[in-house]
């Protein structure tokens, strides 16, 4: 921030053509690019000038599942492996999404794992007969709700009393443990895993029941479509009004990519992975339920106030106050969205495991969630990430957890891989912030 | 009230730059013997200040002379313990920043008040936002953002989609400008706009004073570069602890006068 003198001419003229080029490591290159090729080559720039994006995360992904595919001798991709690792990683990357949404402002939330636990704990009491014998979809609101108060709580000691988020969730994680301690009693073990009692299958069924493989390719077919319209639509659309618009060949891409990556899951999915007797094909109903869970959020956080707010307190508290944002609102409100989507994955939990007990670790489920993040490539300094992020961070602690648990390697080795790559995943983010920073110091 | 910058040839234009011309029409905003102390220290003695309209104002003044204060009590943050504040003529009361931006009186902060991590457009809307049936009408707020930074003849960003991390500090200022006028605002008050930046960068925003002025907004500059408020001010207005010492044209003044002025109180010819 050197004040530059008027007699300086040389320094001044340099500065003018620095920006352009930073500008353009700073910048999306789809906003800059007019073409494909163009676009690419302004990609190619940006990973050279240290902004890397979603590369690491889908390099990672790429590195583990070879080294595993190769290590376990072919069973690691295999159909019926994949499956269960989409299955285990959906409770990693809802987490994810939760912490994204408190990450985003720059704070975190350590309760979540303990969240899941209650939420889970609370559904599947609800549901036992004898006993409430809810139906199953009060039991989910229910829970649902709880979370969402929890979080909401949190949210109004960290923005209407100040106290540091670290702590004010640190204190809820003991909380919510106690809690889950004191509602599961002292059986602490709770079942839903019953066939004849309709409220407690439906609830098992959201993870472990599939879609009949044919409408698993009809529902992809639509899901294309749809997406394929809207994306054209708009991309175009804004083209043609002389909007900012990325290149029409990348809007392409972006649809074959999507199709592509649909067709793969599906296929995988519908694979028979049970016996030539029982058969056992088809996408897991968990799949489409995260998806619009995803696709709810990512409307939330892109396209409406709130989440502009989000961000713009994330980058720039100042700015937003002045602004006439209510801080204290949307952070509380932030706070009360992760707890209901910690407390959603707390649903998954209980489903995927037909049950839920008091050994439930909470304490490693949170840093898994924010490792989900953060791996994704949501930034702990607040501003910027994307709720959809939590989907690759996810699969790679969800692809770690698995490729380890095949190989029979102990727990011991798992958290201290997790951790590993938890401290890779801080150190890009570090690095990169770092780089934008003396970016713009030299820029100024 | 969205309504952005309006251009060189429309009719407002015309109007207020011909108001400011006739000698009848009162001055856009005038500061009569305002008073404002903080405790045991007096900020400001009896200031009387005149901010015509589609003429830039410089407010010139050493450190502690009183600069800020009277910013704040233009722009609502503090308000006045004695004299008035006339808008158009007649006694208003900003009692907080939304009443003075409801007259249409904007502030550039120093500090600029930009999220990083948003583009030009949201950063230009933020607080705000356009919203079509609850979600945010992006094709008309970057219409609107991108027609006035046209006005004010911004042309060196390359997309107004590019965050704000990755721009120029001349760009950032012309940034946060854009954002101030486009609500309608008639007064614009900038603070140190010119300091941080570079020669090419400095006669960017040097610029766009004038293009604000020419499209008939009263301007405030505060500055202490006095190349930059000879290059652009028509009227100019020192402070020296708490006292306005001297007003007028610019041509009133030479380099020499205002410096006495800053720092002595008094000019010896």
């Amino acid at each position: 921030m050197a004040k530059v003198e008027d007699e300086l001419g040389r320094t001044a003229l340099d500065e003018e053509v620095e920006p352009t080029a930073a500008a353009e490591i700073a910048a999306p290159p789809e906003i800059l690019a007019e073409s494909l090729g163009e676009y690419i080559r302004a990609w190619g720039r940006r990973v050279a000038g240290g902004e890397s994006g979603a590369l690491p995360v889908v390099l990672a992904l790429v590195i583990i599942a070879v080294a595993f595919e190769i290590w376990t001798q072919g069973l690691f991709l295999s159909p019926q492996n994949l499956v269960n690792l989409f299955i285990e990683s959906m409770v990693f990357m809802t987490l994810g999404m939760a912490e994204i949404f408190v990450l985003l402002l720059g704070e975190i939330d350590l309760s979540a794992g303990y969240v899941l636990a209650v939420a889970a704990g609370i559904a599947g009491l609800l549901v036992q007969k004898p006993g409430p014998n809810w139906p199953w979809w009060l039991a989910i609101i229910t829970a649902l709700v709880c979370s969402g108060v929890t979080g909401a709580v949190w949210g109004l000691l960290v923005s209407k009393l100040h106290l540091p988020s670290f702590v004010v969730t640190l204190a809820g994680l003991l909380i919510m443990w106690g809690v889950m301690l004191v509602i599961l009693g002292n059986a602490g073990v709770v079942s839903i895993s019953s066939h004849i009692l309709v409220n407690q299958h439906v609830l098992y069924q959201i993870v472990n029941g599939n879609i009949p493989p044919v409408a698993g390719w009809v529902g992809l077919a639509v899901l294309s479509l749809l997406f394929a319209g809207i994306t054209i639509s708009r991309d175009f659309g804004r083209r043609r009004k002389g909007l900012v618009a990325p290149p029409p060949g990348l809007t392409i891409l972006k649809i074959a990519f999507f199709v592509a990556a649909g067709i793969a899951v599906v296929a995988v999915c519908n694979v028979n992975r049970g016996s030539s007797l029982v058969v056992l094909a088809g996408v897991p109903w968990v799949v489409p339920i995260v998806l619009v869970v995803l696709l709810l959020w990512v409307v939330l956080l892109q396209r409406t106030k709130f989440g502009r707010y989000v961000y713009a307190i994330g980058g720039n508290p100042d700015a937003a106050r002045r602004a006439g944002v209510s801080l204290a609102a949307v952070r509380t409100w932030a706070f009360a969205l992760a707890g209901v989507t910690a407390g959603f994955s707390g649903i998954l939990y209980l489903s995927w495991q037909g049950g839920t007990s008091t050994n439930v670790n909470g304490g490693q489920y949170v840093l898994y969630g924010v490792a989900a993040a953060v791996i994704g490539g949501t930034s702990l300094f607040g501003g910027r990430g994307k709720i959809a992020q939590a989907v690759l961070g996810g699969l790679v602690i969800g692809a770690i957890y698995n490729g380890l648990y095949l190989q029979g390697v102990q727990v011991q080795w798992q958290l201290i891989a997790t951790g590993l790559v938890l401290v890779g995943a801080v150190l890009v983010d570090t690095l990169s912030r770092r780089g934008t920073l003396s970016g713009s110091a030299t820029r100024i | 009230m969205m309504s952005p910058v309006p251009g060189p040839e429309s009719p407002a234009t015309g109007a207020a730059a011909a108001s400011s011309l006739s000698p009848a029409a009162p001055p856009l905003l005038q500061l009569r013997g305002v008073d404002k102390h903080f405790g045991a220290v007096q900020a400001l003695y009896h200031v009387d200040l005149d901010l015509p309209a589609a003429q830039v104002t410089a407010l010139c003044g050493d450190n502690g002379a009183g600069k800020s204060v009277l910013t704040r009590c233009i722009a609502g943050i503090h308000q006045p313990d004695h004299g008035e504040i006339l808008w158009n003529g007649k006694p208003v009361h900003i009692r907080g920043p939304r009443d003075a931006a409801d007259l249409g009186i904007e502030v550039v902060y120093q500090d600029l008040a930009l999220a990083d991590n948003l583009d030009i457009v949201q950063n230009m809307f933020l607080g705000r936002e356009r919203v079509h049936r609850g979600l945010l009408n992006e094709d008309s707020m970057e219409r609107a953002a991108a027609e006035t930074l046209r006005n004010l003849k911004v042309t060196t960003v390359r997309s107004i989609r590019q965050p704000v991390a990755s721009l120029s500090g001349g760009q950032r200022q012309a940034v946060a400008v854009a954002k101030a006028v486009m609500w309608n605002s008639k007064l614009v008050l900038l603070d140190e706009p010119t300091a941080a930046l570079g020669v090419v960068q400095t006669r960017m925003v040097l610029e766009l004073v004038r293009t604000l002025r020419d499209h008939g907004l009263g301007v405030m500059v505060i500055s202490h570069n006095l190349n930059d408020v000879f290059q652009v001010a028509d009227r100019l207005a020192v402070l020296h602890l708490g006292r306005k010492v001297a007003e007028g044209p610019v041509a009133d003044f030479d380099l020499q006068s205002v410096v006495q002025y800053m720092t002595t109180g008094s000019a010896h010819r």
